[in-house]
């Protein structure tokens, strides 16, 4: 019988359906900060989730294993622990091991054993496997093989941090007050079913890429069947991994700008693209056609991080709430307003970004609000 | 054995006439409107007669009966009961027993083989996500037929510079296109209709394989035409003329058999197009000729891709049989760029009886698992899949796009726009409606300008209704529920049935 404590979606519905409320910071100068704040602005938010699942991100994490891949790993049994610990021996070199430090709190239940591992993979080797693809298939593998071990987090000086239970009580437990990062993401979520399973949280992660996402994608069928033609098996059955999925492909794998990818994601509607001027329709319309299983359609608000880089992206006609804001070198990105202002009461600057309208923040960059979207102008009506 | 001249028909008519002499006024529009001569006008009388005898049901007369005084009804079967032993079966006998021939028909499978489509129900949104208004939101139906690459290339790489251009696609406004009908089979002003109207809502028509008569060449933006084992019709112009090239294997009212046009119905008009000599027989060959397995396929896919310089996407058409999926991935290997499947009932102008109700497979499953095959090949993306055959509603259109259909080619609806009873006649030439017949007299009843307006109608409507239903499932762009079979479910389908399909059965 399929055991129903270890899946994140026990009924086998199509897809995990919930509402969430997200939260992301970025230092744009790249300088550490303390998660406090970040932890207050997710309780500020607590009326969004229900208590089944909160978790956190967090990039400039480890800056003295900055060179390793670092694995968070989470058990449920010793045995499992044994078993991927000969796997991860014989597999890469193993740098350095230690228990996640966590404190008992209340209204965290039956927490698994998390540890990290700090590991470098092989570099290029003759079948040409980059040290990236060999961490993701390492990884897949013992999430696939190994019974009772899940790696949630896998990317260099970042690190996901997450679980059942509210965020401000996950961040407790794994005492995130203790850490400090140039870019923090946060998720809280109210699922329609009741997952027992930490692994069902977001983040999501696979390398340093991260996704918290607010929606229920109506596409995911089709996105899904889409993605594993390219050999992604979306096992959790939730519609954040085809969006972290997604990134992936387009991303890492097809090499798209990240403003390209989120015009994938959410793309112009065909009468905005005939307005364009003549040069830019091309683009557009390729990305289009090649890419339409990969539209995410339905209601969604995602953030997306990687190394240096946050990225806010709604559905295009903004289904699921989206703010941003400004102060010197903070970039803001949540679900609401109040837990801005709650933590940067004195911001320079907040907007409700349009649909689809990629906001990216970029250590080293000066912040530059993106207007993708074709200006209001002499339009042709067709009778 | 002496062949007897006259022998005494056993069958009995299949339709009872009815006049209500209160209400008939001789006025003889009936014996205008037959094509099958069962009204006839006793002068001596002054009174209109009926032999029920030669009478179809094409409800012609009753729908043009200015007094309402015709009532064409269903006789009950004159056999007994007998649930193996049905009328058809009886009847068909009888007129073998009558005529030593092959039975010839014509429209689509009759037989009572389940229809998928009516065991599937679509999804909508509730709380957890909302629907949306077609209404007073943008809902986008536009479609791309063509081959699409794995990715998006750059001229300057990884996202520089331009994205480099994709092989050819055609554009549509909606997924429904008009199937192949050819001239001969059906007349000039049905061809000029269905062109006008693909034209009016920025869809397509197919030629079928009869050539393109010289005053259809100016809607050639809008038109596919085909190229099939008879290659009637094929030159030059003909293939510049066209937005998409279509290489017609099979049909899915006959698969296995050629198009048949009867000599009688090569006019003048209709040689010239054909490029045949008037009133010789129009027989395609069973298979082309030229095409005995599937690299002969690939060579004449790019034969024409070359004859088009690359310009224009070249279409295979199938009849849906047993191993469709298998063929569909060696088509889609041979270089086709949209992959057509013709179902089961699919329909023609002509068709061997036992043929069109015994072979070949329902069009859902044949969708159904060439989308999956393809896809498992990872080259599902390289073709645009299209089907036809049996497609009656909006609701069958937007099931079948779920379960994996680029567009939808639609026969029998369009003609049933422009008048036809489904009377099964379209195989004598005599079609009372005026559509599958070459006679000048019945073809002037069709009126282009009204046809091409009902046409572009039901595409309208069933525009309008697509929309709806896309709306009510959270999804704003058709793309997003292309292949997404989530938003299906089966009801009252068996575990195997479920498994082709791909869907889970409703309350799962």
């Amino acid at each position: 019988m399929r055991d129903l404590s270890r899946v994140s979606n026990p009924y086998r519905d199509d897809k995990v359906m919930d509402a969430c409320g997200l939260f992301g910071a970025i230092d744009l100068k790249g300088r550490r900060f303390s998660g406090e704040r970040v932890i207050e602005a997710m309780a500020n938010m607590r009326f969004r989730s229900n208590g089944l699942g909160g978790g956190f991100a967090v990039y400039g994490l480890y800056p003295e294993y900055a060179g390793q891949y670092a694995l968070h790993v989470m058990f449920l049994s010793g045995e499992a622990r044994r078993e991927t610990e000969e796997f991860v021996r014989s597999k890469f070199a193993l740098v350095h091991a230690e228990e996640v430090p966590t404190r008992p709190t209340e209204g965290v239940a039956d927490p698994p054993l998390v540890w990290r591992y700090f590991v470098d993979a092989p570099e290029r080797r003759v079948d040409g496997v980059s040290p990236d693809d060999y961490v993701v298939a390492r990884v897949m593998e013992i999430n696939t093989s190994i019974d009772g071990a899940f790696v949630f987090s896998s990317g260099k000086d970042m690190g996901v941090f997450k679980g059942v239970g509210y965020p401000e009580d996950i961040a407790r437990f794994f005492r995130l007050e203790d850490y400090e990062g140039y870019l923090w993401t946060g998720h809280n979520r109210f699922p329609t079913n009741t997952p027992g399973w930490w692994g069902g949280a977001h983040p999501f992660s696979i390398l340093d890429w991260t996704v918290i996402h607010n929606g229920e994608i109506s596409s995911y069928g089709i996105n899904r069947r889409y993605l594993e033609q390219f050999g992604y098996s979306c096992t959790m059955e939730t519609d954040t991994e085809v969006v972290a999925y997604t990134v992936d492909l387009l991303i890492r794998r097809h090499n798209l700008p990240v403003e390209m990818a989120a015009r994938v994601m959410a793309p112009l509607l065909w009468s905005e693209i005939e307005r364009l001027p003549e040069a830019e329709q091309g683009l557009h319309r390729t990305l289009r056609q090649v890419y339409g299983s990969l539209l995410l359609n339905g209601p969604f608000a995602v953030i997306i991080a990687h190394r240096g880089e946050m990225v806010g992206l709604t559905d295009r006609i903004r289904l699921r709430p989206m703010v941003v804001g400004t102060k010197g070198d903070m970039l803001y990105i949540a679900s609401e307003e109040a837990p801005i202002r709650l933590v940067c009461p004195d911001a320079d600057e907040t907007w409700i970004p349009k649909g689809g309208e990629p906001v990216v923040g970029r250590v080293g960059k000066t912040f530059r609000r993106m207007r993708l979207q074709p200006q209001p102008g002499r339009q042709t009506v067709k009778v | 054995m002496a062949t007897i001249a006259t022998m005494k028909t056993f069958l009995e008519p299949r339709f009872r006439v009815e006049r209500d002499p209160e209400r008939c006024i001789a006025c003889q529009v009936c014996v205008n409107q037959c094509t099958f001569d069962v009204h006839r006008y006793d002068e001596e009388r002054d009174e209109v007669l009926s032999v029920e005898q030669d009478c179809v049901g094409c409800h012609r007369c009753a729908a043009f009966c200015p007094a309402n005084a015709l009532t064409i009804s269903r006789r009950p079967p004159p056999y007994g009961e007998n649930a193996n032993w049905s009328p058809g079966f009886m009847e068909d006998v009888i007129k073998q027993a009558e005529t030593g021939g092959m039975l010839l028909t014509g429209m689509g499978n009759d037989r009572g083989y389940r229809v998928y489509w009516d065991h599937l129900v679509l999804n909508a949104s509730q709380v957890t996500n909302p629907s949306i208004d077609p209404l007073r939101e943008p809902m986008e139906l536009t479609t791309f037929i063509g081959s699409k690459p794995d990715r998006v290339e750059f001229s300057g790489g990884n996202g520089n510079g331009a994205a480099k251009p994709l092989p050819p696609q055609v554009t549509l406004q909606l997924p429904v296109m008009f199937t192949a009908l050819s001239y001969g089979a059906v007349s000039l002003h049905v061809q000029e209709s269905l062109a006008r109207a693909a034209t009016e809502m920025g869809t397509l028509w197919n030629t079928g394989e009869g050539g393109l008569h010289p005053s259809l060449y100016r809607y050639g933006k809008n038109t596919i035409v085909q190229v099939a084992s008879g290659r009637f019709g094929v030159h030059p112009a003909y293939l510049d003329a066209a937005a998409i090239v279509e290489i017609k294997i099979g049909q899915g009212a006959k698969p296995g058999i050629g198009g048949h046009l009867p000599g009688e119905k090569v006019s003048e008009d209709v040689s010239r197009t054909r490029m045949i000599p008037t009133g010789t027989d129009a027989l395609s060959p069973a298979p082309q000729h030229d095409i005995y397995s599937i690299e002969d396929l690939a060579q004449l896919v790019h034969a024409l891709k070359e004859a088009t310089n690359y310009t224009k996407p070249v279409s295979v058409k199938i009849a849906a049989v047993h191993n469709s999926a298998a063929i569909a991935s060696g088509m889609v290997r041979s270089g086709a760029d949209m992959i057509v499947l013709d179902g089961l009932r699919g329909a023609t102008g002509a068709a061997p009886k036992t043929i069109r109700d015994n072979v070949g497979i329902p069009i859902e499953l044949a969708l159904a698992s060439v989308d999956t095959r393809l896809r498992q090949e990872g080259i599902r993306n390289l073709a645009s899949l299209v089907i036809c055959g049996g497609i009656r509603s909006s609701a069958d259109v937007v099931k079948a796009v779920a379960l994996g259909a680029d567009a939808i080619y639609i026969g029998t609806a369009a003609l049933v726009a422009l008048g036809c009873h489904v009377c099964q006649q379209c195989h004598t030439g005599k079609c009372p409606w005026g559509i599958c017949t070459s006679d000048p007299h019945l073809t002037k009843r069709i009126n282009p300008d009204i046809g091409a307006q009902r046409l572009a109608n039901l595409l309208r409507g069933w525009s309008l209704e697509i929309k709806e239903m896309l709306g009510g499932m959270g999804i704003n762009a058709l793309e997003s529920l292309r292949g997404n079979r989530l938003h299906l479910r089966g009801v009252g389908l068996n575990g195997t049935e479920l498994d082709i399909l791909g869907v889970k059965h409703a309350g799962s």
